[in-house]
């Protein structure tokens, strides 16, 4: 990587005394930002795990003859990072700090403060687990009326999880073992059943069995449940035979007394008796297309069986399972290509959950060594985070130029990593940023929590599956649009009432241009072109000098555009 | 509402003057996203105006007990069947659809094997069985996308799913995604509260800046959303929203249609298929019927039904829309022959009933036909495919469209089902 280019640093220390002082008041003050411009950072400073990850890369760069994007400048890096790791666009305090700095390790310690810092620490816990409670039940898992789900209780043992930076097995092992209750305000609080809460009870358990294998360890037996599967080598046996190990959970409705309303769920681990009620051989039976029954006994998707004996005492199913999941290198290859995909925006495989033999990855070399080197770093997230930011393609510049012209993976083509791909914030990644610029967050934080979920709520399709991120109208369509146009929340950031945000950017002693240029920072991490300093100028002329409704008109402009709701 | 502004002048469409207020605006030089509809001739308009409704019953209705009856078979169930306007009979509970009958045909030898509601929903919306590695458009995106390119008058979304999610676009893209709206017809954050002038302001100084970024080459999804700006924008101004206020229909049309979800959605579909929107869903659930279900029937779902169904066919008729109008009646799958121990009937794919017609297709007959107590298909049995390469033909679209997934699968359109074709005239 070159060294940063071009740094005029524009020290103001007028202008620093004026910061300090507004810090002092608590408000915030544009027109003193710093005036270094693209700064690529070699500060990216080598761990072993990156220099993989830029090898491999590199490599293929090189095979293909492949020219990567140049470095992302500090600025839109930063915008990048604080949407990716604690899910909000950076205030323009905090945006400007970081293009102040002019250490040569700004890059990582940025990262270092959103992962690990105190400051962080709410907010990185909210998007975490909000981020994984979708993965694991879904957006609308436990909003519908018979559902066993507690929300809450999934809530309350993720962020739990991810304060106390639980390493990822021990999640793993947790989710897949877990018994007790769903809500966190009721007996046997084991937030962690809520996984699997509604999965076990119908048709055998065949949900828990999909949902386990395609999670944890990217293997979709599901289409095996009802044939053989027609890509690849999986068997309708290989499904129940995985099936088999979910038969002694029972999610039992707890009630509350002398109603015949549901209190809470519990998930208990109950003998199992087999189809033909020998509970020491343990059997299920199902039907293959032509009509024969066959039997099955719980065996891992690598062939290894345990024993048969459906008592609880005897073999946990469910425990067994759990450790064959901690032995498998599915497990370390499944966290990585979904942590890459969440910073990179595609798996190393498509879909990022399908790692069977019939589905050949993009990196197969970088999929296997990151794997083994998080299973060698104790499965801690962070640290995978940490290593993908500070990777070369996550420096990248989203912009296409000569040379990696084919590097479209939208079109189909496997991705090659040589520029960063934009695409879409996620409806609460919208949310936090929007109450960050402007729209403050009201009332308690149990109210602000349940004004989240209405405001999310608006986007869940009403026959959403059960897979968080195809429920969800958040897709860039017209409602969307919509919203951003004329909805509440977007009304709120550009209003101007007294002590809004607006209000206070208005009343600062600063020129027109800089207020304009602080807005262009704040929304787009980018100072305003001339021609759009001229359209301030304009809208200003047209409001009859009115300044607070000429930002008015530029925020709201900046809000709604595609620069603004991407990430890039 | 928004779209019937108070700064317009009388007279003219919101539309048009804001295209006005855009052209001397004090910040001319900058160009405004905003469509400008061309206006065509009535003649043309009439032209390849052709359109297709689904009405779709969630939860799987009971064909046996509507348009199959087994009167005397032991679980044939209570209801008799009565005489139609058409070649056919069907359930005494449907006596003003039977009027109509004779526009209408009974596909009577459906034979699916999706007997789950999302599946079954998937696979009867788009011809194809869930497969985690390809989304599959929906029909409503597919019958969008071929008959859109011929209504560049068409201002609001061409696929509108009315009271109910419907499919996806898949791999089309986004732009050919189902826009639901309730049978209300209300939309959500519609309305800006800011003056025309003010509106359009801010549009330019929004496309100055969209444009800027798509300029910069940073992918498809720059474009994309400016793509649907406009798409919003035209919407948010366009005359053609009238045809979501199916409150301004006569007391009697409403009456007539049924003054309940399903009957406004039928009579918003009239509306919108007269603007030119080539594809409208309504949806009509309730029919997942496990328990109980004659008295259900009879006196919830089928009066619902008889009004609405055959007001809409009736109604299309009259305005000569039908000969343009595909009409799909349709869920997920049937209901099983036999009546269970709650006095319901459970979900069944192997022997059930679909019904459609206009759009040229013959009505007044039945194709295909189950046996004594409606347990097997005794003649060709048809798929969704096949229904939907039906409705192709009949809407005049290529049976050899094909189209490429993102991984590069060729898809041919209906999913190579084969035409109907007692049905084709």
């Amino acid at each position: 990587m070159s060294e940063g280019r071009s740094r005029q640093i524009i020290d103001l220390a007028a202008c620093r005394k004026l910061t300090n002082l507004v810090a002092a008041v608590g408000i915030i003050i544009f027109g003193c930002y710093s005036n270094r411009s693209i700064a690529g950072d070699s500060s990216t400073a080598e761990l072993p795990q990156v220099k993989l990850i830029n090898e491999h890369t590199r490599g293929q760069w090189g095979d293909f003859g492949i020219k990567p994007s140049p470095l992302e400048d500090d600025a839109k890096w930063c915008r990048r990072l604080f949407l990716d790791l604690v899910g909000r666009i950076p205030k323009y305090e905090e945006l400007n700090a970081f293009l102040k700095n002019k250490d040569a390790k700004r890059r990582q310690k940025l990262v270092d403060e959103l992962l690990d810092g105190e400051a962080y620490r709410e907010e990185f816990t909210t998007h975490w687990a909000t981020i994984w409670s979708n993965i694991l039940i879904g957006r609308t898992g436990g909003t519908n009326r018979t559902s066993l789900i507690s929300r809450a209780g999934m809530a309350k043992y993720l962020r739990d999880s991810l304060v106390s930076n639980k390493p990822y097995n021990r999640m793993v092992y947790e989710l897949i073992t877990a018994t007790g209750g769903t809500d966190p305000d009721r007996a046997q609080f084991n937030g962690a059943v809520n996984f699997l809460i509604d999965r076990v009870n119908e048709e055998g358990g065949a949900q828990a069995t999909a949902a386990t294998s395609r999670i944890f360890l990217g293997l979709q037996i599901q289409c095996t449940q009802c044939h053989n599967h027609p890509f690849n080598q999986w068997k309708q046996q290989k499904f129940w035979d995985f099936n088999a190990f979910f038969r002694q959970a029972r999610a039992l409705r707890r009630y509350i007394p002398q109603t015949r309303d549901v209190d809470f769920a519990e998930l208990v681990d109950q003998d199992f008796a087999g189809e033909s009620s020998h509970p020491e051989e343990a059997e299920i039976f199902y039907l293959e297309r032509n009509g024969l029954s066959r039997v099955a006994f719980p065996v891992f998707v690598d062939g290894t069986a345990i024993g048969r004996s459906g008592y609880v005492s005897e073999v946990n199913r469910r425990v067994e399972l759990a450790k064959f999941v901690m032995a498998s290198d599915y497990l370390d290859k499944m966290i990585v290509n979904r942590m890459w995909a969440q910073f990179l925006g595609y798996a190393f495989t498509k879909p990022l959950d399908d790692l069977g033999p019939h589905n050949s990855a993009s990196h197969p070399e970088l999929l296997t060594k990151l794997g083994e080197a998080m299973r060698n770093s104790s499965y801690d997230l962070r640290a995978l985070m940490r290593w993908i930011v500070l990777s070369e393609p996550y420096q990248l510049s989203s912009r296409i130029v000569s040379g990696n012209e084919q590097d479209e993976p939208s079109l189909g083509e496997p991705p090659k990593f040589s520029r960063f791909y934009a695409r879409q914030m996620s409806a609460e990644q919208l949310y936090q940023s929007l109450l960050t610029v402007g729209g403050q967050a009201r009332g308690s934080l149990e109210q602000q929590q349940v004004e989240r979920d209405r405001w999310l709520g608006q986007f869940v399709q009403a026959f959403g599956t059960d897979e968080g991120d195809e429920a969800t109208t958040f897709n860039g369509t017209i409602p969307q649009a919509l919203m951003m146009f004329n909805g509440e929340l977007v009304k709120r950031a550009t209003q101007l009432d007294d002590g809004s945000w607006l209000k206070q950017i208005e009343a600062m002693p600063t020129k027109p241009a800089d207020k304009i240029n602080g807005l262009f920072l704040t929304g787009l991490a980018r100072r305003a072109k001339p021609e759009e300093i001229t359209m301030g100028a304009k809208l200003l002329q047209v409001r009859n000098g009115k300044m607070g409704e000429m930002l008015q008109d530029l925020w709201w402009a900046i809000l709604n555009s595609n620069e603004f709701i991407l990430v890039h | 509402m928004a779209w019937q502004n108070s700064n317009t002048p009388s007279g003219m469409s919101r539309r048009h003057f804001l295209q006005h207020v855009a052209g001397a605006s004090a910040m001319a030089g900058t160009s405004l996203a905003l469509g400008h509809s061309l206006r065509l001739h009535a003649a043309d308009l009439k032209r390849n105006r052709k359109s297709a409704i689904l009405l779709w019953m969630g939860g799987g209705p009971s064909t046996i007990d509507l348009w199959d009856l087994k009167p005397g078979a032991p679980t044939g169930g209570p209801f008799k069947p009565i005489s139609t306007s058409g070649d056919v009979q069907i359930c005494e509970h449907l006596p003003m659809v039977a009027k109509q009958m004779q526009h209408l045909a009974l596909v009577r030898s459906m034979s699916t094997r999706e007997a789950d509601h999302n599946r079954g929903r998937y696979y009867m919306h788009t011809g194809y069985v869930p497969n985690p590695n390809v989304e599959h458009p929906s029909y409503g995106a597919v019958l969008a996308h071929e008959l859109a390119a011929q209504r560049t008058d068409l201002e609001i979304p061409p696929f509108i799913s009315v009271g109910g999610a419907s499919e996806g676009p898949g791999f089309l893209g986004m732009a050919w995604a189902p826009f639901s709206v309730g049978s209300d017809g209300n939309i959500r954050n519609l309305d800006m509260q800011i003056d025309d002038r003010r509106l359009i302001q801010r549009m330019q100084a929004l496309d100055l800046i969209e444009r800027g970024f798509v300029s910069q080459t940073r992918g498809a999804a720059g474009e994309d959303h400016r793509k649907i700006l406009k798409k919003t924008l035209d919407l948010m101004t366009s005359n053609q929203m009238e045809a979501f206020r199916v409150q301004q229909e006569p007391q009697s049309v409403r009456e007539r249609y049924g003054e309940n979800p399903f009957g406004r959605g039928c009579l918003m579909a009239r509306r919108l298929v007269e603007v030119g929107v080539p594809f409208i869903e309504v949806d009509n659930g309730g029919w997942d019927n496990h328990t109980t279900i004659h008295n259900t029937l009879q006196t919830q779902k089928l009066p619902m039904l008889d009004r609405a169904m055959s007001a809409l066919v009736e109604d299309l008729q009259q305005r000569g829309l039908l000969q343009d109008t595909a009409i799909i009646w349709m869920g997920e799958f049937g209901r099983t022959p036999r009546i269970n121990g709650d006095s319901g009937r459970d979900h069944w794919a192997r022997s059930w009933s679909v019904v459609v017609g206009g759009a040229g297709m013959r009505g007044g007959v039945a194709v295909g036909q189950t046996n004594d107590d409606g347990t097997e298909v005794e003649s060709e049995p048809y798929s969704s495919e096949d229904v939907m390469a039906t409705v192709c033909k009949a809407l005049g679209i290529s049976l050899e469209t094909t189209y490429t997934s993102k991984n590069g699968r060729p898809m041919k359109i209906a999913n190579g089902g084969k035409v109907i074709k007692e049905l084709i005239v």
